[in-house]
Formats: structure tokens, C-alpha cells, sequence
């Protein structure tokens, strides 16, 4: 039956049925009035408001001391939050897709736990449990050392938020791939990290780079819950994000759109990125 | 015959213990006992204060403001989305592939950013909000700015989640509709709609819920108002600024409870949806 379907309606005969030309031109004109009001126009803004002053005024914004140190700030979490999760990601997806164990289902689902929290209570859980005011805290504390309103709080809780990306790219992706080419491995004689390294790295390269890319992305403008744990000391607590919105409050906004500026520049490279990236995946999978 | 396999499989690829071990330990670590901090501080309060502390007319109030400000944003991502997901799946015009990579802008711009935008574009002087206030409609402070700035947020899981249904989706049965002579609304009401429903509604539901706990971006055009225009995860820096960390941790757990509720009950739409279509 379905056979003599297909048969009766080669696919070269096919007219493709679509919608008349009046509903076209008026769905596309809907979304990108829908784009101008809400991507276009703010994009357009944040240069127009960054230029405000003029180029001298916009390099000095981002030149001056606290905003130079908000950048390395920045930089400094992201250098070390990404690789952190990235080991993570590769050591849950060998975990998951290579083995077969009680639980893996329960252990899929915690791994997206983060998704699922405000970014305020993920800056929250950790002044709870080592803020000034509680025992482990206070106990880190008389050995010097001080997590909530310094650089290190600002590290974990940027590790919290950012914590699924690269492992849930990467689960799919081997779970599609399988075992046999790592299996063959092993029965011609290679060792564990040899299998990981010639085998399965090559395989998923493009993958840990698009959930590092996120990963990165999340860790640059993280705002709700570092800003809980930050304390907002300038020069010493303040990420760029921080920063922009010390400024505003301060009414200094052509300062705050300025710096506001360079993080546009990276969503849009972040954005750029991912879709070159999401072709490339597109057209491996063509090849296989 | 099932064990046997198992063990076979466990002992031919190397780093079992390691990769899992590895895994639960730094699972734990960062993500489990940082959680639970949110429990341990609350049940010290008793059932008494902690009724009392989440139900204070101001926290009642927040709840109220960020489901209410959540749903309505959801439920104009979910058109906005069917549409925008429909124009590029479906039509051809230049500037296309352009535009798709765009709908990501919102997931890569940080929340402040977006926050100071929507805030400064809506302001009596902004460029849309001069438009507005001419007609005496004034966004900037109110519950509408929240629902503008939650829109831009869970726009992308929309469209995201629709497009892939929509590009597996069988030409053949609308055509065999059009064929059976179902007009091209027939069509899309009673058989693609239907078939994008689930996805829709997974959709609709992960911005929901990100709306929800959203921070960054509404608080800047909220004007954070008590009892008018202050969102719960406000509430809890609120709470934690008076360092009374166990209102902060019942405002958080309600909120918690509230999230995960969501998301079980999209594991189940989930698996629905696989049944139905497999």
C-alpha cells in the first residue's frame, strides 16, 4: 500500500504546494518587524548610544583603569571555568556513552540541573554555603582564606551556571557515534588515553569546540550570580558586566553603552560562530 | 545472557571508574551540595516561619509579578516563534541565513546588556518610548517593560525547538491534504499544527521557565517598585542584602520547587511525544 503510494508519486512530478505569495510576503513582514523592535533596534542602539561622545570618549571608556581590570577579571574566569567544564563534559560523556550502569538515565537528567535555576539562587547556594556567615566560611576564613566577594566566588559560581554546556553537546554526539571504532581499538592493542586521543578526540572536535564556544559566551556575560557573590569592589570584583552596570547606575551611559559594546562584539562573534560551526556539522553528516 | 554482555562491554573500553567517578564527584561538587545549602537552610526555620516568610504580601507579590510577566511573554514567544521558525524553514529570500543565525543573539548577549538596552529604548526619551508615551502608554517601570525584556529572552527556545520538527516534517501529507481539497489553512489548523504542537509547547515551556528565574535583563527596565514591579530572584538578593539568608532560601526553594515541577512535567510531554510519533 505504501509502496504503490510512493509510485504514483515520483518525486520528480512533485509541484511543491507552499503558501500563496501575499501570505509570504506578509509572514516575513511581521517577523522582521518582530527583529526590528527586538533585535535590530537594540543592536543599533547600543553603538549609537557608544558613540554618543565620539571616538576619544568611547576608547577612553574602555581604556580606563576599572574597566581595564573588569576585562582581565573576565578573562581570567572564563580561562578558568572552560576548561574545568570542558574536562567534565569529556569525562560524563565517556561515562554516559561508553558504559552501560544503574542510573545513567537519573545521572543524564542532574547534568541539565543548572538550566533550571535562577541565576540569583545560583550565586545564592554558595554564599550559603561559604559566605562570612557560615561555619565552613568562617572556618576558610580564620585560615585566610575568602571565596564570597572575591575572585574565587566569582570562579564557582560562573563554573555553576556554565556547567552543562560542553557535556550536553557532547552526549548526543557520542551516543550517535557509538563504540565500535574505540572497541576496534582496544582489540589492536592500543591503551586508554592512546583510544581517547587518536579515536575519539578527532570524532568530536567540532563538538567541544561549539560547547566550549557557549561555555564561554555564558561565562563572559554571566550577571545574576556573580553579581550576588561579587560585592561589586571596583577594580578588585567587577566583571564587564558588572562594570556596565555599575556605570548605568551611575548615569554615566555613554561609559556603560561603550563597554556595553564590546560584550555585543562577542555575542555576535559567539553567534557567527556557532552557526559556521552548525554547517560544518551539517555537512560532515552529509559526507557519512 | 544481559550480564554477560554488560561485563563484556564494562571490561573492553578502559576508564570506567575514572570517567564516572570524576564525574559524580565534580557533579556533587559544584552543582548537588551547593543545592542542597538551599534545604539545609531552610528546614532550621520550621514550617511556621517559613510559611510565613513566603507568604508575605511582598514575596506573594513578586510570585504573582514573575509568573504573570512569564507567562505572557511566553505566550507571544510562542507565536512570535511559530512564525519565525515557519518563514525560515519554509520560504526562500535573501538575507535568510542572516537572520537564522540571529535568533541566537538572545541566548550570547548578556542578560545586562540586554537589560540596559530594552530599559534605554523604552525610556520617555528613547526611541520607543517617545512613541509610547505620546499615547500616555508608559513601559519603562511597569509590569509591560518586564514582559518586553522576557520576550527577547525566551524568543530563541521557540523557534529553536519548532525548526527541527518542521524540517523533518512529510511534504507528502499536507500535500495529499491539498490534493484531498483542504484549503491551505485546513491544512496547517488540523494536521501541521497538531503534528508541532508538542514541540511548540516544550518550547514555550523552557522559556517559561528561564523567564521565570530571569534576572539580568528585567531589572533595569523593572524600576523594582515593592509590590509592583519587584521579580521573586529580586526578592532573594533583596533578602540576602538584609543578610536574612533563610527567607533568601525559601523564597529560592519555592522558586526551585516551582522549576523542577516544570521541567519533570516536560520529561513527561517528552516521552509523550516519542510515543505518539515513533
Amino acid at each position: 500500500m505504501l509502496k504503490q503510494t510512493t509510485q504514483a508519486s515520483p518525486p520528480v512530478l512533485k509541484k511543491r504546494i507552499s503558501d500563496p505569495r501575499w501570505v509570504q510576503i506578509l509572514l516575513i513582514g511581521l517577523m522582521l518587524l518582530f527583529f526590528t523592535g527586538f533585535i535590530f533596534l537594540p543592536l543599533a542602539l547600543v553603538f549609537a548610544q557608544a558613540f554618543q561622545k565620539g571616538w576619544s570618549f568611547y576608547l577612553e571608556s574602555i581604556r580606563e583603569p576599572y574597566a581595564v581590570e573588569a576585562i582581565k577579571l573576565t578573562l581570567l574566569t572564563t580561562a578558568v571555568v572552560v576548561p574545568l567544564n570542558a574536562v567534565f563534559g569529556l569525562s560524563a560523556a565517556w561515562a554516559i556513552t561508553k558504559f552501560n550502569f544503574a542510573g545513567k538515565t537519573a545521572l543524564k537528567s542532574l547534568l541539565d540541573l543548572p538550566f533550571a535555576v535562577s541565576p540569583v539562587i545560583a550565586g545564592l547556594i554558595f554564599v550559603l554555603l561559604v559566605g562570612s556567615r557560615t561555619p565552613f566560611g568562617s572556618w576558610l576564613g580564620e585560615h585566610g582564606i575568602k571565596i564570597i566577594f572575591s575572585t574565587p566566588g566569582i570562579i564557582i559560581a560562573t563554573l555553576f551556571v556554565t556547567f552543562p554546556f560542553v557535556a550536553r553537546e557532547l552526549i548526543p554526539l557520542m551516543e550517535a557515534q557509538g563504540r565500535d571504532e574505540e572497541e576496534a581499538a582496544v582489540t589492536l592493542g592500543a591503551r586508554g588515553w592512546q583510544i581517547f586521543g587518536i579515536i575519539t578526540l578527532p570524532n568530536i572536535r567540532l563538538g567541544l569546540l561549539y560547547g566550549m564556544i557557549l561555555c564561554s559566551a555564558r561565562s563572559i556575560g554571566e550577571f545574576g550570580a556573580v553579581s550576588v557573590v561579587s560585592g561589586h569592589i571596583r577594580g578588585q570584583t567587577n566583571t564587564i558586566p558588572l562594570h556596565v552596570e555599575i556605570l548605568y547606575s551611575e548615569y554615566n551611559f555613554t561609559a556603560s553603552f561603550a563597554v556595553a559594546s564590546l560584550l555585543v562584539f562577542l555575542a555576535l562573534l559567539t553567534v557567527v560562530l556557532k552557526s559556521s560551526l552548525e554547517k560544518q556539522f551539517q555537512n560532515n553528516s552529509l559526507e557519512h | 545472557m544481559m550480564e554477560f554482555f554488560q561485563r563484556k562491554r564494562r571490561n573492553i573500553l578502559p576508564g570506567f571508574g575514572l570517567s564516572l567517578g570524576y564525574t559524580v564527584f565534580y557533579l556533587s561538587a559544584i552543582v548537588i551540595v551547593p543545592l542542597s545549602m538551599v534545604l539545609f537552610n531552610t528546614i532550621p526555620m520550621g514550617w511556621d516561619s517559613f510559611f510565613h516568610a513566603v507568604t508575605a504580601p511582598r514575596v506573594l507579590a513578586s510570585y504573582k509579578l514573575s509568573f504573570s510577566t512569564a507567562f505572557f511573554s511566553a505566550i507571544f514567544d510562542a507565536l512570535a516563534g511559530l512564525l519565525t521558525a515557519w518563514v525560515l524553514v519554509r520560504y526562500r529570500f535573501p538575507g535568510q541565513a542572516f537572520l537564522n543565525a540571529l535568533v541566537d543573539l538572545p541566548f550570547a548577549l548578556p542578560t545586562a546588556v540586554a537589560g540596559i538596552c530594552f530599559a534605554t529604548l523604552y525610556s520617555p526619551i528613547g526611541w520607543l518610548g517617545q512613541l509610547t508615551a505620546q499615547r500616555d502608554l508608559h513601559i519603562i517601570n511597569t509590569p509591560t517593560g518586564i514582559v518586553l525584556a522576557l520576550i527577547f529572552i525566551g524568543f530563541p527556545f521557540v523557534v529553536r525547538t519548532i525548526q527541527p520538527v518542521l524540517e523533518e516534517l512529510e511534504l507528502e501529507t499536507e500535500e495529499s491534504a491539498h490534493s484531498l481539497g483542504a484549503t491551505r489553512w485546513q491544512t496547517f489548523r488540523k494536521i501541521l499544527l497538531p503534528h508541532l504542537f508538542p514541540a511548540l509547547l516544550t518550547g514555550t515551556t523552557l522559556a517559561f521557565a528561564r523567564a521565570i528565574g530571569e534576572y539580568g535583563s528585567v531589572i533595569f527596565i523593572a524600576g523594582n517598585l515593592p509590590m509592583k514591579t519587584e521579580i521573586a530572584p529580586l526578592m532573594i538578593m533583596t533578602k540576602l542584602d538584609q543578610f536574612d539568608y533563610a527567607g533568601a532560601s525559601a523564597v529560592a526553594l519555592v522558586l526551585l520547587l516551582i522549576s523542577f515541577t516544570m521541567l519533570l512535567v516536560l520529561n513527561a510531554v517528552q516521552e509523550w511525544q516519542q510515543k505518539e510519533y515513533r
